[in-house]
């Protein structure tokens, strides 16, 4: 990274740490921020945060592999979560599977090479009675069949 | 006044306040432990309710020295009229309760647990270095595991970490407990270690999943000392070592520490307390080691050198008024000077230029024993014999290559040490006694001290205090025991007035021309061991607290000093502490010499080899050091 790059970071964290609080306990909304604008929270971002929470950067580094919607290397522009919890498993989750898989040409846990779409399963979203369901960044989409799958996905940019 | 800690409210145990009176209204509880009735205390743990009354609760996540986990299970009781089995750590007692400590239902979960625990246990016993000292081998042959129910790892998951100086990882063998979590976090806040992951994906990981080596350790050992399995353990050099001591044509060195005598008794299944100085040196002798040195002589020309510092310091900024770092720190815990160099670099000045003893020792034998015995100092090999895993770093230290050569070769644990010791067939209580050879045959007790916290610190004041004053110590601290700073207290604080002035004794005497400018001072000094107690004062030192006007303070790293280092054998707790340091505290009175500055040797040595005196150019060149600022950020 460059100087100016991690100074404007620090100045953005800074920011977000007078927002929240300069507590341990607003290390997730911090985090959460820090994801929204950047889709990952980048090992300096984390040692930042680290000094300004006065905690250490392995506590912050344990807490973003501790959640699967916070992420410590660089994610797509867009990250496609797909519920593999039973009752959308027992709803032909495996066909949205082969057909994601088969359009985006990647497996799921990667990144298409256009950095794009990343393809992540997740577990039970609530969506039980609708299944099978996705999330395409923060917007829920049920009842998907193959066909209409690979069409939400097409219309991402 | 109360700590703050660093968890918020709704992660911290349940723990409820203790009462005020022991034998007020309300404060004790009756409670019916498997069907005998006793009386405990309002708020005290089932743990400890237990332990008081002699009924064994098997733990593995608990440590006296650490916070209260409750993550194993292993301790699970039943409680009556409580739906699921309870953590005996955890749960404190505040109604009269009916427990049972051995149900059916208790008797099978603690098997399930042992077996899931096992089941993700990669290792063979015999192989393991804790083989006899695990807690995970002692539960299951408490709980008589004959098969693996839930199966076994066949195959190694993980990389063993060797990339450390100090410290291995063998991720393999970890069940997850977090001791070594607690420790590096709470105890020694340094934060190396941390759960990474969740659920059955939960492994212990560095930031990043760095080796160990990249990311900020200070090498303390403490996180060996608490590990339950063979998880972590230290870089053993004994294999290298023992190929030294069959080569004739090594000349094979070792210096042992105070701290290792104090404890190897306990690596023989004896009770802690009792040093086996002279045993040692007779062991040593056995296994084949050429020559036997105590670090204690180097010690004692610690404090010559680290006190004349502290006093070119002092004139400096009292007499010349410039600009001058103090307060002084003393720099003989590695663990302590790494955690400086990474978390207060900008501080770095004020650590004193003098090597730790151990290194000073390095750098003596390779020039002036070898010169003295006519032995090419290529051909020796220098081992230490450490209660540190720290000084395997330190030894390794680019810039400690002042003799021309690499200054100490090897740092030995005292476990490490008494492997070898069984390995050679020697009991070790049993070996006759011998004294350490010549030309460093005599130390005084003031570095047998060192050992312990406040060692260094009670061991410079008996020397400042007596060539400064010109009177003795005695007068002042009954038998020369500065009772002010020991103690296992975290910070310990003490001023130290100087009414009178001696003349100036002739090793000095080129360096201040009087003591007057000392007279009617106030030497303010302070103490602590372990680093989050190292933090507390460095942050008060930022701050223009009452810490940063003293003039010398000793740190350092590991809880208790070096009695409670991380290469002591384990288990290391706060009684275990105790003992060793009464040990040490026993020694150095039963000793006829117990200042530095009169140990004849010391004077000796200045005399024939360091012609310039203390802090001069040839002790510039080989006792003192420089330090790196590293920062604390890991790229």
């Amino acid at each position: 990274m460059l100087v100016v790059e991690k100074n404007a970071l620090s100045e953005e964290i800074e920011g977000y740490v007078n927002k929240y609080g300069k507590d341990r306990s607003s290390l997730m909304p911090v985090l959460q921020a820090i994801q929204r604008k950047h889709s990952y929270i980048n090992d300096f971002a984390q040692q930042e945060v680290a000094r300004l929470l006065d905690i250490h950067p392995v506590e912050v580094f344990s807490v973003i592999s501790f959640y699967s919607f916070l992420h410590s290397k660089p994610t797509g522009r867009n990250i496609v979560r797909l519920c593999r919890t039973i009752s959308c498993d027992m709803a032909n989750k495996s066909k949205i599977v082969q057909a994601i898989e088969r359009e985006l040409g990647i497996k799921f846990g990667e990144t298409t090479k256009d950095n794009r779409i990343t393809l992540e399963f997740t577990n039970c979203i609530g969506m039980c009675d609708q299944g099978p369901a996705m999330i395409v960044n923060d917007r829920v989409y049920t009842k998907l069949d193959p066909e209409k799958a690979v069409n939400i996905l097409n219309e991402i940019k | 006044m109360k700590e703050k800690l660093r968890a918020p409210k709704s992660q911290q145990p349940l723990v409820v306040e203790k009462p005020a009176l022991e034998d007020g209204i309300g404060s004790k509880v009756t409670v019916e432990i498997n069907e005998k009735k006793v009386q405990v205390l309002f708020g005290q743990t089932i743990l400890d309710a237990c332990k008081e009354n002699q009924i064994h609760v098997p733990t593995l996540c608990h440590h006296p020295d650490l916070c209260i986990a409750g993550n194993c299970r292993i301790c699970v009781v039943e409680v009556e009229g409580m739906r699921t089995l309870q953590t005996a750590c955890s749960f404190p007692i505040t109604a009269p309760i009916k427990i049972k400590t051995s149900s059916p239902m208790v008797r099978k979960a603690r098997r399930h647990i042992i077996d899931l625990l096992l089941s993700e246990h990669y290792g063979e016993c015999y192989s393991c270095v804790r083989n006899n000292n695990c807690e995970l081998q002692t539960l299951a042959k408490e709980y008589g595991v004959d098969s693996y129910t839930f199966g076994h790892v066949q195959e190694p998951v993980y990389e063993m970490d060797l990339s450390s100086y100090s410290v291995v990882r063998d991720m393999n063998k970890c069940v997850n407990c977090r001791r070594c979590v607690r420790t590096c976090i709470d105890l020694q806040e340094v934060g190396v270690l941390e759960a990474i992951d969740r659920g059955d994906k939960t492994h212990i990981g560095t930031f990043l999943e760095k080796p160990l080596a990249d990311v900020i350790c200070i090498n303390c050992g403490q996180c060996i000392n608490r590990c339950p399995t063979g998880a972590l353990r230290a870089n053993d050099p004994s294999d290298v070592i023992w190929n030294a001591i069959d080569d004739p044509t090594k000349h094979v060195v070792i210096q042992t520490a105070p701290s290792p005598r104090a404890a190897i008794g306990e690596v023989f299944g004896l009770e802690p307390g009792k040093s086996f100085t002279g045993e040692l040196n007779t062991a040593l002798r056995r296994i084949g080691f050429d020559v036997v040195f105590d670090t204690n002589f180097t010690a004692d020309l610690t404090i010559i050198e680290e006190g004349t510092e502290l006093i070119l310091r002092l004139y400096k900024a009292l007499v010349k008024k410039e600009q001058t770092a103090l307060p002084q720190f003393t720099s003989c815990s590695p663990g302590w000077v790494k955690y400086l160099e990474h978390f207060y670099p900008e501080y770095i000045d004020n650590l004193s230029s003098a090597k730790s003893p151990q290194q000073m020792f390095g750098a003596l034998i390779k020039t002036f024993y070898a010169q003295k015995k006519g032995i090419d100092p290529k051909d020796i090999v220098s081992v230490a014999l450490m209660p540190c895993a720290a000084k395997k770093f330190e030894c390794n230290r680019p810039e400690m290559m002042d003799s021309g050569y690499k200054d100490v070769d090897f740092g030995l644990t005292t476990r490490e040490l008494g492997q070898m010791i069984q390995e050679a067939g020697i009991y070790l209580p049993e070996m006759p006694k011998s004294n350490f050879d010549d030309p460093f045959g005599e130390a005084s007790g003031a570095g047998l001290i060192f050992g312990a916290t406040g060692g260094v610190m009670e061991a410079a004041l008996r020397t400042v205090f007596e060539l400064v004053t010109g009177n003795k110590i005695e007068d002042v601290f009954a038998n020369a025991d500065i009772t002010p700073v020991r103690g296992f207290e975290g910070i310990k604080y003490a001023e130290i007035p100087i009414t009178e002035v001696g003349p100036v004794p002739k090793i000095l005497q080129h360096l201040v021309p009087d003591w007057n400018w000392l007279k009617g001072a106030t030497l303010k000094i302070a103490v602590a061991h372990g680093t989050a107690n190292a933090k507390k004062i460095m942050d008060d030192i930022k701050a223009g607290g009452k810490f940063s006007e003293c003039h010398f303070i000793e740190f350092m790293a590991c809880p208790g000093g070096c009695i409670g280092g991380g290469g002591q054998p384990i288990p290391t707790n706060e009684e275990i502490r105790k003992m060793r340091a009464k040990a040490i505290y026993d020694e150095d009175n039963s000793l006829p010499v117990r200042k530095s500055h009169e140990n004849r040797h010391v004077a000796e040595i200045y005399d024939i080899f360091l012609t310039d005196g203390p802090c001069g150019k040839i002790s510039h060149k080989l006792l003192h050091t420089h330090y790196i600022k590293r920062g604390k950020y890991i790229a």
